[in-house]
């Protein structure tokens, strides 16, 4: 006798936490990142672009912490290395060439990442079947912006190099599978450094050299591991929170 | 009906043959005649010079305002105190760098460009509301800037969607709109915390507490002091004074702060009968004149800051021009 074959629907898996926390612990410091532009921007057109990307990830964030958890309870809360985010999006603003690159390299796995999620049946796919929307204005955004600093004055062109290659070591660990997120990883990253590759090319850049992976690379943040300025940018996002335990506001 | 039309025929006319003095007088009366009809004066319009300056400045400051405005606001987007607040925050702060653009082209279609209002703004030449030269030291203040500082520039807006300048006019529906919404969301903010903990009630107060009388100097100086309402009155870019839209404010605030569980810092405001409206005690306008001339807790930091943001975006600026005269003359290389 053999077992019966199963004819019911498989019932949708509940988000696995782990992979809720990651994927919106990225939006959530990364809009913090982008927040602490307001009133600084070169321009008053990217004020209101900055602030609109700020508040679709922070929008991401709060369905995805949601799925894990009470939101302000894991945002506010949680110590350091209870954060699960990629060590790139806490990376500090810098000039806004840093902040463009650093967009460029996140919006650009960002957007492959939740365009696989979305064509999926899995528990994050209604999510970011809305989302990808967004963050596809928010790669070309930082596409746009890449290719003007890049090709635009000498200047310009020197601090978008800097600020690509600073960032470089940081964008391997995007590709570390994430376990409950059921994509072609590999595929991804191949995608990915093409088309980065293409954009820094167009841009007049090259493509950096330093390491991306292994020992020399930067980037433990899923596993809790984090970079010096991220305990003072939680710091600053939590203290009034939890200066006044248990009140609501 | 009538005056309509001879606006209209004026305005065709100004791009025909200018100058004689019959002319301008002939101008000068279709544009009284139109302000007198209500109607819509547009940017190519004849309209006279003071007319033209007047508006210019009034918009600039209204622009640079909201620039400025953003900052004391942005001091708490990254401390805000849960997810949905500090959305609704960053919100708020994106809106006014929205205002700021609007206002900004529509100064744009009287002739004067963004740059030249950003170097006077800048250099000083042009004034912003006093009201941003307080800092904002609580969360609360957040709240209290909502409730009572957007509730006193609603107040004063209103009026100015039908001025007689129609991009202005057309500008400030939409600034209204937004404006009433951040006023809804400082006052259930206060709400929150007036009705929250003891020391979230304490924050609450302490902040309506010296917001309060600065709100009241957003109307600017008592009528028979005021340089500029008289003419402005007359051509309809304003349409109450100063003390009128005080007392209008102060009569919506005061139930206002009895629902939130709040105290307004004035011992002698009280409801008058006979006028039918709240008497409230006297403003120190000392301290709007100091403030005014530069020496509030905050005027050097604001313009410092601004100037700074400003400088340290030049080479950005000057990346994206490089950049779009490379790309047009490619393109018309290769045309």
């Amino acid at each position: 006798m053999t077992a019966p074959e199963t004819t019911a629907a498989p019932t949708p898996s509940p988000a696995p936490t782990a992979a809720a926390l990651a994927l919106g612990d990225d939006a959530l410091v990364l809009s913090h990142r982008l927040g602490e532009w307001a009133g600084h921007a070169p321009v008053l057109e990217e004020e209101v672009a900055l602030a609109n990307i700020a508040l679709d990830l922070l929008g991401q964030a709060r369905l995805l912490l949601s799925m894990a958890g009470d939101e302000d309870d894991l945002a506010y809360l949680r110590e350091e290395r209870a954060f699960r985010n990629l060590q790139l999006v806490e990376q500090e603003n810098g000039d806004f060439a840093h902040t463009i690159v650093r967009q460029l390299y996140f919006s650009t796995y960002q957007h492959l990442l939740y365009a696989e999620l979305a064509a999926g049946a899995g528990p994050f796919a209604p999510l970011a079947a809305k989302a990808v929307k967004e963050v596809a204005y928010h790669r070309d955004h930082a596409e746009q912006w890449a290719l003007r600093l890049g090709d635009g004055t000498a200047e310009s062109h020197e601090r978008t190099r800097r600020a690509s290659e600073a960032l470089w070591r940081f964008t391997g660990e995007m590709f570390q599978p994430v376990e409950g997120v059921d994509v072609d990883w590999k595929g991804m990253e191949a995608a990915w450094l093409a088309s980065v590759g293409e954009v820094l090319r167009r841009a007049t850049l090259t493509v950096p050299e330093g390491p991306r992976t292994g020992a020399w690379a930067a980037g433990a943040g899923r596993q809790g591991l984090h970079t010096e300025s991220f305990g003072r940018m939680l710091a600053e996002m939590q203290h009034l929170h939890r200066s006044h335990p248990g009140a609501s506001w | 009906m009538a005056t309509a039309a001879a606006h209209q025929t004026v305005s065709t006319q100004t791009y025909g043959a200018q100058g004689a003095a019959g002319d301008t007088a002939a101008y000068e009366s279709a544009f009284d005649a139109a302000v007198a009809a209500d109607e819509r004066i547009e940017p190519r319009d004849w309209m006279p010079d003071a007319y033209r300056a007047t508006l210019v400045r009034q918009i600039a400051q209204h622009a640079h305002s909201e620039i400025i405005g953003m900052q004391p606001e942005a001091n708490w987007i990254t401390r805000a105190p849960s997810l949905r607040r500090k959305a609704i925050l960053m919100a708020k702060v994106q809106d006014e760098a929205g205002h700021g653009l609007y206002l900004y082209s529509a100064a744009e279609t009287l002739g004067t460009g963004r740059d030249e209002l950003l170097d006077k703004l800048h250099s000083g030449r042009q004034k912003y509301s006093s009201i941003f030269n307080y800092p904002t030291l609580t969360w609360a203040d957040v709240g209290a800037i909502g409730w009572l500082v957007d509730g006193a520039a609603i107040t004063n807006q209103v009026p100015l969607c039908r001025c007689s300048y129609g991009p202005y006019a057309r500008a400030m529906v939409r600034i209204c709109k937004e404006e009433s919404f951040h006023q809804r969301q400082g006052y259930e903010l206060l709400l929150a915390l007036s009705k929250g903990t003891a020391e979230q009630h304490a924050m609450a107060q302490d902040a309506v507490d010296r917001w309060w009388w600065p709100s009241l100097m957003m109307f600017g100086p008592p009528d028979d002091e005021s340089a500029h309402s008289a003419q402005s009155m007359a051509w309809k870019i304003k349409r109450h004074s100063n003390d009128e839209l005080r007392q209008r404010f102060v009569d919506i605030c005061v139930p206002q702060a009895e629902s939130l569980g709040l105290t307004l810092p004035d011992p002698d405001l009280r409801w008058d009968e006979e006028r039918g409206h709240h008497d409230f005690g006297p403003i120190d306008w000392t301290e709007f004149r100091e403030v005014l001339k530069g020496n509030g807790p905050c005027n050097e930091q604001r313009i410092t800051q601004r100037w700074r943001a400003h400088e340290e975006g030049a080479w950005v600026r000057e990346a994206a021009a490089a950049y779009a005269a490379k790309h047009t003359e490619t393109g018309a290389t290769r045309a």
